[in-house]
């Protein structure tokens, strides 16, 4: 049963959170705040599967939570809402509360093949000139948005609010926080099954060894191919997810500096670190919150508190250990892979 | 049907002819070696095996089926494994993993059942640990079996590789200079190693070797290289008494010393 203790405790922690949100006991600013902090976990876990565990260098994660956040708003507004641009609602908006997850796996699925716009280079290139061609494809997606009109362009995207209206008119409940909530344990949870599998532990070796990778029988094309679109995948979910938080999204809000922010995070956590990870992201939010005051010094502070991390601890808070490796009671009480067997 | 045929096989680095018309036909369960001074091409001859070069001329013919044009992944699924000069296991994997990552092409599931938990991947994820945990186990191998490679023994570090290349369950296995850098002592293991993995997993057994002791110890038959060349081919006790193959080894004019 232990192997479920891990579930039963984020299960109980979201329904403690959706309770206060629903009641109103937390203010607003502490609810976007939480969800913020689904959303930076699912980012950074989903990025250290290709800078932590492939061992590549991506730096352009927001170009695919861009792509996931344009895909998931527009399919929302064109179906449940009446908009300038796309007329009527094509679906009744109450269907809106069924059919949520369906658009913003649609996002995620968007996002993924735009994926394949690294994954393939990934073939030939590495290192690098593989991070390079990310920073190309994160402008590439920045730059269309800019340029489709439709979508607003540069001015960006509103109205994602009427579609989360039209689902608390269905039933009265924090819809938004309930999906990231759901979001942000189940890519956790995936990402955590993908990388302890003999299959998912392919681009491990990849990250130690390509050549001996590809020579001991591993697909390694097929192999960056799914740890690409896994990764962008996951980012296109955080990415309408975000949309729907904010209620509006402009190509600004995915430029290289989220990229970095989200880079941040995983260097923070540890490279192949999935609970480094989670730790960091919601560390680096809080803070980004406490540092408010500061004003446009937030800048200078986090950044110096990089700079010191890389002298004094290169490879992140837990470096390729987990929570578990470092307090081994973890173990006992949520059980591993192994443990469980 | 040959378990191997290679015919013709030639490979140019830009001008230089690092391969020349090499021939080769093994039936099954030889004990091959392949010798010749540096850069002969001995590895180049695994590298175009392998499918990690692809050959300018010739063809290769693996129980009948063209290798040529594979790539490495997919000829290994077919049944050639191999061992490295420079030891290239995966470092920041435990030993045990290492030995599971290699059955990636007999993994029996896909991305889905991975991350779905699936009642095939629980069979198949069983299966693979089995067989790594028993290979580890027939090479002595399980007191090791979390650590890191690079924490162990060169020699030990050998051995999981060469553990590594069979839980590939391959008909044709390539060791290249699996001696080099370990000591006596663990030489002799090895060609004990080598010998009883031939007898045990019924397979055939191609390597690339310096130490003279141990290609004339394990070796039925050997081919020698020389610049590309095959100068010649025999057993072990004709290619020592080889003009050529001394020859190429020494060099043309009697030693100054004799």
């Amino acid at each position: 049963m232990q192997r479920y203790n891990g579930f039963i405790l984020f299960a109980l922690g979201s329904l403690i959170v959706l309770g206060l949100s629903h009641g109103n006991l937390i203010n607003a600013y502490i609810q976007i705040t939480i969800m913020f902090i689904g959303i930076n976990i699912i980012l950074s876990s989903s990025l250290n599967i290709i800078n932590g565990y492939m061992g590549e260098f991506s730096c352009g994660h927001a170009g695919f939570m861009a792509v996931g956040a344009y895909v998931t708003s527009v399919l929302n507004m064109w179906l449940f809402a009446s908009d300038r641009v796309f007329g009527p609602p094509l679906l009744p908006p109450a269907s809106a509360v069924l059919l949520f997850p369906v658009t913003l796996l649609a996002g995620g699925i968007a996002a993924a093949l735009a994926g394949l716009l690294v994954a393939v280079p990934s073939f030939r290139t590495r290192g690098d000139y593989l991070a390079i061609i990310t920073l190309a494809v994160n402008y590439i997606v920045k730059s269309s948005i800019e340029n489709i009109q439709v979508i607003g362009g540069a001015r960006g995207f509103m109205g994602m609010r009427k579609v989360v209206q039209s689902m608390s008119e269905v039933l009265d409940v924090p819809w938004v926080m309930i999906w990231v909530l759901i979001a942000t344990g189940l890519s956790v949870w995936l990402i955590y099954r993908f990388v302890n599998s003999t299959y998912g532990k392919g681009i491990v070796a990849i990250r130690d060894d390509e050549i001996a990778a590809e020579i001991m029988s591993v697909n390694t094309q097929r192999m960056k191919m799914v740890a690409f679109m896994l990764s962008s995948g996951l980012a296109g979910i955080a990415g309408g997810l975000f949309a729907n938080i904010l209620g509006y999204i402009n190509p600004g809000s995915f430029t290289i500096m989220k990229s970095t922010e989200v880079m941040v995070m995983v260097y923070l956590g540890g490279m192949g670190s999935l609970s480094g990870s989670v730790l960091s992201a919601v560390g680096f939010t809080v803070l980004m919150e406490v540092l408010r005051p500061l004003q446009l010094f937030k800048w200078v502070v986090i950044p110096l508190l990089l700079i010191v991390l890389m002298l004094f601890r290169p490879e992140g808070i837990l470096g390729n250990r987990e929570l578990s490796d470092v307090f081994p009671r973890l173990k006992r009480w949520f059980g591993t892979e192994q443990g469980g067997k | 049907m040959a378990l191997l045929e290679i015919k013709n096989l030639c490979h140019y680095f830009g001008g230089l002819r690092a391969l020349h018309q090499f021939d080769l036909k093994l039936e099954g369960g030889e004990l091959l070696g392949l010798i010749g001074p540096n850069g002969a091409g001995k590895t180049t001859v695994f590298n175009l095996l392998c499918g990690f070069y692809r050959p300018s001329e010739g063809e290769i013919l693996f129980r009948g089926e063209r290798l040529t044009g594979l790539r490495p992944h997919a000829v290994t699924a077919r049944g050639i494994a191999r061992t490295f000069q420079n030891i290239r296991l995966w470092n920041e994997l435990s030993v045990f993993d290492n030995l599971c990552i290699s059955q990636h092409h007999n993994l029996g599931y896909g991305l889905l059942d991975s991350l779905l938990r699936t009642g095939r991947f629980r069979t198949n994820e069983r299966r693979v640990r089995k067989q790594a945990e028993e290979m580890l186990d027939l090479l002595g191998l399980s007191h090791v079996a979390r650590e890191l490679p690079k924490n162990l023994p060169y020699g030990l570090q050998r051995r999981v590789e060469i553990g590594r290349a069979l839980t590939i369950r391959p008909q044709l296995l390539l060791l290249d200079e699996p001696a080099a850098g370990i000591n006596p002592n663990e030489v002799d293991q090895l060609i004990e190693l080598i010998r009883w993995i031939r007898d045990q997993f019924k397979l055939t057994v191609w390597l690339i070797e310096h130490q003279m002791r141990v290609v004339m110890a394990v070796c039925e038959t050997l081919k020698v290289l020389d610049f590309g060349e095959t100068i010649a081919a025999g057993t072990p006790a004709e290619i020592r008494s080889n003009k050529r193959v001394i020859q190429a080894y020494l060099g043309d004019q009697e030693p100054a010393y004799a």
